[in-house]
């Protein structure tokens, strides 16, 4: 699809043969999966549940801990235990499924604490860039409510500004519409929308195929822990190879 | 007073003679601030402690896991009879402290040995509370702010603790309450509270029975209201919670 068309530079992420294992190796969530990111690339993670892609992209700021293999970000290996997270996991911003706001912070607290807190910028900065934020994510008036007085897709808007306050250069989403009413998922998405236009390096895990099929400029199909297929988006939807994704596909679509 | 008649013909032993409460109210009175003193006191104490203690419990490291749950584990085993008198005859026989009365009543030289041993059960309690409350933060919360690359100290003091501590204020509450009765035990050591009043009342007037009738009633004017209260306050912060 030309629309998807983007030209992509140097590589962002590149990870390598990364298994992950639970109880000495008994459950095999991940195994062996290899793949690179390009900057301002938008990779969709599609798959069943229990598939393993939720598992991967935790993987990515390790907050899932892999069992083996690596995971390059910036030239550094996250998967190292000597490398410092705190450090590299500023510039990767996470959008959850749950939103995951701070309950007992406003808005504006939520946006500006790790900013303020790790002195990336004075509180005045980090306040102005949080309006900016709120502008851009289309909620400018709910700077001083609590997250609970706010609607599921204002609460992942709010995820996603907060996620931005930190500048990163990847942002990671971990089916950020799952859990929103159906009314509420367009708001999300029009925004994803717009940050990958504006060039943003996204990670997707998503249920939404229409969005991976619109946006992605690479969809990646896993499937009981492996990478079993990987293409544009119109070679992965109207062409697939590999029978169980054509077989997902028969029933996602 | 007109009601001392009452109790003329009551015997010493009756459960109804409180013929001593005109001359030795102002005992009671003494004893209930000391007992809630030594409560409240303790418990404040017991907070800081007792977040060391459930931070450890929560470390990936064992040894520091296991240090907290030894600690945790030998004061919740053993009655808190023998441990003030471990403390007491033990911690503080080698350590002097002067005999120095404060606020009229408080001698605090054995004030402090009493309040330090009460504070150390306690804290093995609260930190149990802490740990509880601190368990109940939704693991996504860590995982946010982690993800925003806080390290986990910063997680623990910025997003996990503010939230637990709004969880646990319930059953903190509760502690003191638990103090107040458990406090009683103080009164083996010579400290004035409440249940030494309804003692030295009982053996000065030799009526045997209405002072510690007194004393129960007392303590229970204390502790069910307070308990109603804390309820209260806790189902109102639940409804808070859904909205």
């Amino acid at each position: 699809m030309a629309t998807n068309a983007k030209l992509i530079n140097a590589e962002l992420i590149r990870v390598t043969d990364v298994r992950k294992e639970y109880n000495n190796g008994t459950v095999k969530a991940l195994n062996g999966c290899s793949f690179s990111v390009g900057q301002g690339e938008v990779l969709s993670i599609i798959g069943a549940s229990g598939s393993g892609k939720s598992t991967m992209l935790r993987c990515l700021n390790m907050l899932e801990v892999p069992t083996s293999g690596h995971i390059i970000f910036d030239g550094v290996d996250l998967a190292d235990p000597k490398v410092d997270l705190n450090l590299h996991r500023r510039k990767m911003g996470m959008v959850f499924q749950h939103f995951n706001l701070f309950p007992h912070k406003t808005v504006m607290q939520n946006i500006t604490l790790a900013p303020v807190y790790l002195k990336l910028k004075t509180k005045a900065q980090a306040e102005a860039k949080a309006r900016e934020l709120l502008q851009r994510v289309g909620l400018p008036d709910k700077a001083n409510e609590y997250p609970n007085m706010l609607s599921g897709g204002q609460k992942q808007r709010i995820a996603i500004a907060r996620a931005l306050a930190m500048e990163p250069e990847v942002m990671l989403f971990d089916e950020p519409t799952s859990a929103l009413d159906p009314e509420m998922v367009n708001e999300v998405l029009d925004l994803m929308r717009d940050l990958a236009k504006a060039g943003m390096t996204m990670v997707v895990v998503t249920h939404e195929m229409g969005f991976a099929r619109e946006v992605a400029n690479r969809v990646m199909f896993m499937d009981g822990g492996q990478i079993l297929e990987t293409g544009t988006p119109s070679q992965i939807f109207d062409s697939p190879e590999n029978p169980r994704l054509k077989d997902f596909l028969s029933k996602v679509l | 007073m007109w009601w001392s008649n009452l109790f003329k013909d009551l015997s010493p032993a009756s459960f109804f003679n409180f013929s001593f409460l005109p001359k030795y109210g102002p005992y009671f009175l003494k004893g209930i601030a000391y007992t809630l003193l030594l409560a409240v006191v303790s418990v404040l104490l017991a907070v800081i402690p007792a977040l060391v203690l459930a931070i450890m419990r929560l470390s990936k490291k064992k040894l520091v896991r296991g240090i907290s749950g030894a600690y945790i584990a030998i004061f919740r085993s053993t009655p808190l009879l023998v441990q003030l008198s471990i403390i007491y005859f033990g911690l503080f026989g080698t350590i002097t402290i002067p005999r120095i009365t404060i606020l009229g009543f408080v001698d605090i030289s054995r004030f402090i040995p009493g309040v330090v041993a009460l504070a150390l059960n306690s804290s093995a309690y609260v930190a149990e509370i802490f740990r509880g409350g601190i368990l109940a933060v939704d693991i996504g919360q860590t995982e946010a702010s982690r993800s925003l690359g806080l390290s986990s100290w910063a997680t623990m003091k910025l997003v996990v603790l503010p939230q637990a501590i709004k969880n646990v204020l319930p059953a903190l509450a509760n502690e003191i309450v638990t103090m107040v009765k458990e406090s009683s035990i103080c009164s083996m050591l010579g400290m004035v509270e409440l249940m030494f009043a309804a003692k030295t009342v009982a053996s000065t007037t030799y009526i045997s029975l209405g002072p510690y009738v007194i004393a129960a009633l007392i303590y229970f004017c204390i502790n069910y209201p307070a308990s109603k209260a804390i309820e209260a306050i806790e189902r109102r912060m639940r409804r808070g919670d859904k909205r």
